[in-house]
């Protein structure tokens, strides 16, 4: 009797022990196809998959988001997120939890991990400059401050982890790119080179090759080649404008190594409804693109057949897709309003939209643009999918 | 009796004191729908520069205590028009100076949440 008691008291326990845990994720699966979708406005993450186009949960507490950007952990395990107001946060994205959080700047606008994943890299406008934390315990090890003249600092845009446990990064204020090799991280060793007038973001060749940093101040590119750093940067696509008057941008155009496609660059215009084609090889102006808008985000789909395009208020609602062979518009469509991120899938079968206005996120096949699914996520804006962790430059 | 009357000429002087502060210009305030709108693009669309807490990005931070010195009809110019040399655009195309005015005025008490 006592012991049939027992029995069914510690079968109840063990019920209980178990549907206590259900909450939790327990069992055992991969990083690989996971993802995290920015909310922006109420400082949570929403933490996706791509194999079912699901959201699995959401992990808030993470300040202000109006500018995110997340980078992963070597092991895809972690995603770091840089908050506008200089948050860093480790999220877990396995038990959907945090797993450490700092104000490590004042204003900050992404980051970046080395290239051993040793090391997590921000890039802040106030203080401007970069630190480098421990990628584990978000200890602070270095800090490279962007002091270009005695007194002065300059906000920092456009960084990029590149081979050799290096940064290569612009400086917005200051009119230069500058490299910081960290390879010993308690002693950063900084090189500096000219750019273009007002930087506005940077991106590196997917090879680590070549630092291209678009000028806003300007019509052009600076272009340093990371493999011959002593010949010093140069400037290509100089002049697209052709001196006529700039349309006004209503939002800066971003820059990411996504720009390659077909052996061309593909680079949004500023103050231009167009996109720049640029030969890898030469550096050349190859083709422009009449669009709708002024571009923000030109990213290639992985296998560089397709170049999508969103673009700045007030033409936000909007997406584009170029055929790279043919090198015109092939397809214009509104996932939403205010369209203000996508990201491919890791081969690009499809593309994720997150429209801010219209709170949802939209899956899109890419070879028929059909929509596969649409899911509810609060003002969305940036899509970060664990692939980049493998990418240099992301 | 005299209470209710203190009231009264409270009520009315806090009535007028809202009016004077609400609109700068002496035009009317935007339909509270319109405000909704302003305060959306403002957060949002000028928060792509500024934060969407408005506390600077690329552009200056927006906050009271930074613009408390700055004339009304310089930000009102400035948001309108744009300033030539940096990255700020003009927005009349899409408000006009009643209403550019009347988000100088929010910006300067403590803007308004998105609702």
């Amino acid at each position: 009797m006592t012991m049939r008691l027992l029995t069914t008291l510690g079968t109840l326990a063990a019920a209980l022990a178990l549907s206590a845990c259900a909450s939790a994720p327990t069992e055992l699966r991969g990083t690989g196809d996971l993802g995290v979708v920015i909310e922006r406005a109420t400082g949570r993450v929403q933490i996706v998959e791509h194999s079912h186009d699901s959201s699995l949960g959401s992990v808030d507490g993470l300040g202000d988001l109006s500018h995110a950007h997340v980078a992963f952990s070597r092991d895809s395990r972690y995603a770091y997120v840089f908050g506008r107001d200089g948050g860093l946060t480790k999220v877990d994205l396995l038990t959907r939890r945090i797993a450490r959080r700092i104000i490590q700047a004042g204003n900050s606008i992404g980051g970046s991990v080395s290239q051993d994943g040793r090391l997590v890299v921000a890039q802040n406008y106030e203080p401007g400059g970069i630190k480098a934390f421990d990628a584990d315990t978000l200890e602070l090890l270095a800090e490279v401050p962007a002091e270009y003249a005695p007194g002065k600092f300059s906000r920092v845009v456009g960084l990029a982890d590149v081979p050799g446990q290096r940064f290569a990064y612009a400086l917005f204020d200051a009119n230069e790119i500058w490299v910081s090799d960290l390879s010993d991280p308690r002693k950063p060793v900084t090189t500096r080179y000219p750019a273009g007038k007002q930087p506005y973001d940077g991106l590196v060749t997917p090879d680590g090759r070549y630092f291209l940093a678009g000028l806003f101040g300007e019509d052009g590119i600076s272009l340093l080649d990371l493999w011959h750093p002593e010949a010093g940067s140069r400037k290509i696509l100089s002049g697209y404008g052709r001196g006529e008057e700039k349309l006004p941008v209503f939002k800066m155009p971003h820059l990411r190594g996504w720009s390659l496609a077909a052996g061309q660059a593909w680079l949004p215009a500023v103050g231009r409804h167009e996109v720049l084609v640029a030969d890898v090889r030469s550096w050349q102006e190859a083709a422009r693109i009449p669009v709708k808008g002024q571009p923000v985000f030109v990213m290639a789909r992985p296998d560089g057949r397709q170049v999508w395009v969103n673009f700045a208020f007030p033409d936000n609602e909007w997406v584009q897709v170029i055929d790279t062979v043919e090198k015109r518009v092939i397809h214009t469509f509104s996932p939403g309003k205010a369209v203000l991120h996508l990201e491919f899938t890791p081969r690009g079968e499809e593309v994720w939209l997150s429209s801010r206005d219209s709170n949802r996120v939209t899956v899109v096949d890419t070879a028929s643009f059909a929509v596969r699914k649409e899911l509810p996520a609060d003002a969305p804006s940036g899509i970060f999918f664990t692939s980049r962790a493998q990418r240099i430059g992301f | 009796m005299d209470r209710s009357l203190l009231i009264h000429v409270a009520v009315l002087l806090g009535l007028t004191a809202l009016a004077v502060s609400a609109a700068p210009a002496a035009e009317p305030a935007p339909t509270p729908e319109r405000q909704q709108t302003l305060v959306h693009m403002v957060r949002q669309d000028c928060g792509s520069c500024h934060g969407m807490r408005l506390a600077g990005g690329l552009g200056p931070a927006l906050l009271p205590e930074r613009l408390a010195e700055l004339p009304d009809e310089s930000l009102v110019a400035t948001i309108l028009n744009g300033r030539p040399g940096t990255a700020m655009p003009g927005w009349n195309r899409f408000m006009d100076e009643a209403e550019a005015g009347w988000i100088v005025a929010r910006l300067k008490e403590g803007f308004p949440s998105l609702q």
